[in-house]
């Protein structure tokens, strides 16, 4: 669901295995049959609500020939899982999936020729029913798990198996329900924030008020009972104590005790464009095409800059963690996306042996990207190490979420387009400015965790990279439009300041790049008289990228000069892209109501992302993604003042709700023959242009700058 | 009156100590080992500690416990008439109305109360109940879409726990839709 970089295929070195089976090759890492009728899969992969362990159940299900029911799906731990790094990127089960398939379809193969030998007949006479072996006679009375002796799958996985293809699939490819659903809709235990061990201690860091602000003095607090350890380390603050309440009475004291120097180091949240415009930057190539007779052709040029706030990750619960300190072995239970990368960040920051830190991962609420939980695994750590032997669980205010999260940086895009006389694009130029994406731990060698920051001698995070800018992996993913234009230059500036820390948001740059590239097509089909879809549809070649676009529009019932419906103040507009230039394919359509307040009324998809394991799972995510993105498009904007930030609650930094969530129809275009992709992420940016540009339809006039609040579309108008 | 606190919670009469200052979703949590209230924000804006005080959804993160004395608490864990789940949750599962599912329990809870006062409501209506309640994911439409299944199950009778004959994991499990024909698909 979350966006990332990277850059890991299908199949990789290992002689044609999937890359992740590949890098972990022993094939009992990553299955092996109970002795309960069960078949536990290990995947490196986490779940964070995206639905992502019910896909990979189908697709093992589907290549062992067992019902469903039969499959379980073992939480990710450093300590049994293959470290698949970071579960982002909507590569799960692109990754993940095709490892589990090869190691299935190995491990079947082996079961069968262990079955064969046992029987005295040929493997290929032999069939699977639910895990049972089956010859034309009947029943062998022979299973998986009756074959599956100890260390028969502790072997390396050979030359790749052919496996099971599309139009084989009898569990694969059919809507199947989400596994962990019954526990959460019961209220049942199962996010890391219901862990309780025996013996916890609960914890409470006090941030500084802002991310310059360092602490001066602490008075005397006077606490209540039940503290076990205030734990201070330069500006690091936190306290640990018998109970949940008893925390929170020691830390609303200590808080009220602490003083801190506040600094003024955040930019004017008013002048975002100023600031991006002006901050020091590393200027890099993303891409470029020289057509020089193209260029000549040109006839007219149009201009135009498009900006994003910076956006809160804004997850429904906060960050949670608990950590055990036992004389230098340390144990975390986290919800963090990637229990490798953690590890090896808090080795890094603690300075003991990685081989000394185990993490496990348990659920958390929705990730949408880089959030706190990293940080929160952190600061856990550091406050069990006051109480060694204990295991103490932290969990965030409400407050330090929305602070204190990785934000996605603000953007700004600014785009220049030549027309020839018939109307056709020749040439385009595309500036982005951005901070880096690419903040989670690790990135550019550094564990890159808040507290590490805080810590006496600790030293400020540095910038977030943002990768390489021709890799679509930051800020760059999708600023090359996917049009059909012979001369394109389209350029990478890469802030080298942080005032506000920024890390990986929902599809990264593409959201604003989408937002821009599209908006800025429905200016130029204007400026060629040209219907939008008609206008698309004539500069792109690629027949999945027409077909989604085609079937949005016939899905909203588009026509040509039809696009106010139902008269002043409403209008209907479009929005495409596929996802990273490689990936899925999304056209969508909004119709808004801009009469007094920008209201989105309904959004209609059309999504191609190759063959589909589990058909709902993709609509869910779709429709998820979408109205996130409309949420992101019309509603949210981080708030500070020169020194912190200001939006810490629902109130200040508002998200769609229930009365203001459109309708959204999602049509599935089928590929069967085709990889699957991810589907988390690819609605961000044609779902935010496609309300831009029906407000564009809806006001005749063009609005920017995100969110399209009312207050923007006034400024535009005045602007004129 | 400092020192005992009486409450009943899901029809069972308990005696607390300690804890008459506190939140009741911290009571219901820390004291009473209930899961299915959910710290959110602290502030009552969220929904996701939502739980019935007296039949009427309230925000238990800003309810004091000591309020609560004498009146009646039902939490998620309490809706269902023995083991099974409540129709909500139910019309939930077949509706696969969740991703991350951090905030179900609370909009299963605006929904029942809903329920209760007009069994058979708009569209319009389900989301007004719910506007309390956020979703980060964007599963509005299913959990409105939810309701209204659960609606239909209890005016037919199913308001017995499970009563809609939906094994759990219902409907998407037995449906063996292909792409087209997924729930939410548009024709």
């Amino acid at each position: 669901m979350t966006a990332d970089a990277g850059t890991a295929g299908a199949a990789g070195p290992g002689g044609g295995l999937p890359a992740s089976l590949a890098a972990n090759p022993l094939l009992s890492d990553w299955l092996d049959f109970g002795d309960d009728g069960a078949v536990t899969i290990r995947s490196g992969k986490v779940e964070f609500g995206q639905g992502v362990w019910t896909a990979l159940a189908q697709v093992a299900a589907e290549e062992l020939d067992v019902d469903l029911a039969r499959v379980r799906v073992a939480p990710v731990s450093t300590a049994a899982s293959p470290d698949e790094g970071v579960t982002s990127g909507s590569r799960s089960v692109e990754d993940s999936g095709a490892a589990l398939r090869q190691a299935c379809a190995q491990a079947r193969a082996i079961l069968l020729r262990a079955a064969a030998a046992k029987l005295g007949v040929a493997e290929r006479a032999l069939r699977v029913s639910d895990g049972r072996i089956l010859t034309a006679g009947g029943d062998t009375g022979l299973s998986y798990w009756s074959l599956a002796g100890p260390g028969l799958l502790a072997r390396p996985a050979g030359p790749p198996l052919p496996v099971r293809q599309a139009g084989e699939w009898s569990v694969a490819g059919r809507s199947a329900a989400r596994l962990d659903l019954p526990d959460k809709i019961a209220g049942r235990p199962r996010f890391v924030h219901d862990l309780r061990l025996p013996g916890m201690a609960f914890g409470r860091v006090i941030r500084p008020p802002g991310p310059a602000a360092a602490l001066s003095g602490l008075g005397d607090p006077g606490l209540p009972p039940g503290v076990l350890a205030v734990v201070r380390d330069g500006s690091f603050l936190g306290v640990v104590a018998e109970s949940d309440r008893a925390a929170a009475a020691a830390a609303a004291a200590v808080a009220a005790a602490a003083r801190w120097a506040e600094r003024d180091s955040l930019p004017d949240e008013d002048d975002l464009k100023g600031f991006l415009l002006t901050a020091p930057a590393e200027v890099a190539c993303v891409a470029r095409r020289h057509d020089p007779a193209a260029a000549a052709a040109v006839s007219r040029t149009l201009t135009a800059e498009y900006t994003r706030p910076y956006l809160a990750h804004a997850s429904m619960a906060p960050s949670c963690a608990v950590a055990r300190w036992d004389e230098g072995t340390v144990t975390v239970w986290t919800h963090s996306q990637g229990v490798f990368p953690l590890r090896r960040a808090l080795a890094d920051g603690l300075a003991v042996d990685a081989a000394r830190v185990v993490v496990h991962h348990v659920e958390g609420a929705g990730a949408y990207g880089h959030n706190g939980a990293d940080d929160a695994a952190l600061d856990a750590v550091l406050l069990a190490r006051a109480v060694p032997g204990r295991p103490v669980r932290v969990m965030w205010s409400r407050q330090d979420e929305l602070a204190w999260s990785p934000f996605g940086s603000a953007m700004l895009a600014r785009l220049s387009a030549g027309l020839d006389s018939s109307g056709r694009i020749r040439t385009w130029r595309q500036d982005v400015w951005s901070c880096g994406f690419n903040g989670r731990p690790g990135a550019g060698g550094q564990p890159r965790l808040l507290a590490l920051g805080h810590l006496a001698g600790g030293r400020p995070m540095a910038p977030a990279p943002d990768g390489p800018a021709s890799g679509a992996v930051g800020s760059t993913r999708n600023a090359v439009p996917g049009y059909d234009i012979p001369d394109l230059v389209v350029t990478r500036h890469r802030l080298e300041a942080m005032p506000l820390r920024t890390s990986a948001l929902r599809s990264l740059g593409a959201f604003l790049n989408v937002f821009a590239i599209e908006s800025f097509v429905d200016e130029l089909a204007a400026a060629a008289a040209a219907d939008p879809v008609a206008f698309r549809l004539a500069h792109l070649r690629d027949p999945r990228g027409r077909r989604v676009i085609e079937e949005a529009a016939a899905l909203a019932g588009w026509s040509p000069g039809a696009r106010r419906r139902r008269g002043e103040g409403t209008g209907l507009g479009l929005g495409y892209a596929r996802y990273k230039g490689t990936a899925g394919y999304c056209a969508a359509v909004a119709e808004v109501d801009a009469v007094t307040d920008v209201r989105l009324l309904r959004l209609w998809l059309a999504v191609d992302v190759g063959r589909v394991i589990n058909p709902d799972g993709v609509i869910n995510q779709v429709e998820g993604g979408a109205v996130q993105s409309a949420s992101w498009t019309l509603r949210e904007r981080v708030r500070f003042s020169r020194s912190r930030v200001t939006s810490v609650n629902w109130d200040s930094y508002p998200v769609l709700r229930f009365s203001e969530v459109p309708q959204v129809a999602v049509r599935l275009v089928p590929a069967p023959g085709e990889p699957e992709t991810g589907a988390g992420e690819l609605a961000q940016g044609p779902v935010a242009a496609a309300i831009g540009n029906a407000v564009a339809e809806a006001v005749g006039v063009r609005v920017r700058d995100l969110p399209l609040t009312r207050e923007q579309v006034v400024k535009a108008i005045e602007a004129g | 009156m400092s020192g005992r606190l009486h409450l009943t919670v899901n029809g069972t009469p308990r005696t607390l100590r300690g804890a008459a200052d506190a939140s009741l979703l911290d009571v219901l949590r820390s004291d009473l080992g209930l899961s299915g209230p959910r710290f959110g924000c602290g502030s009552g804006l969220c929904g996701a500690c939502f739980v019935l005080v007296d039949g009427r959804p309230a925000a238990s993160c800003g309810y004091p416990a000591s309020a609560a004395a004498g009146r009646d608490i039902i939490t998620v864990e309490g809706l269902a008439d023995g083991a099974g789940l409540h129709p909500v949750q139910q019309a939930f599962l077949d509706e696969q109305a969740a991703q991350c599912g951090y905030c179900t329990a609370g909009m299963v809870i605006s929904a029942v109360a809903l329920l209760r006062a007009q069994p058979a409501p708009a569209a319009e209506e389900v989301r007004r109940a719910l506007d309390g309640n956020l979703c980060r994911c964007g599963t509005q439409q299913r959990v409105v879409r939810a309701v209204l299944r659960a609606a239909r199950t209890m005016a037919a009778g199913g308001d017995a726990a499970g009563g809609a004959a939906e094994r759990p994991g219902g409907a998407a499990a037995r449906r063996t839709t292909t792409a087209a024909e997924a729930p939410g698909a548009a024709r």
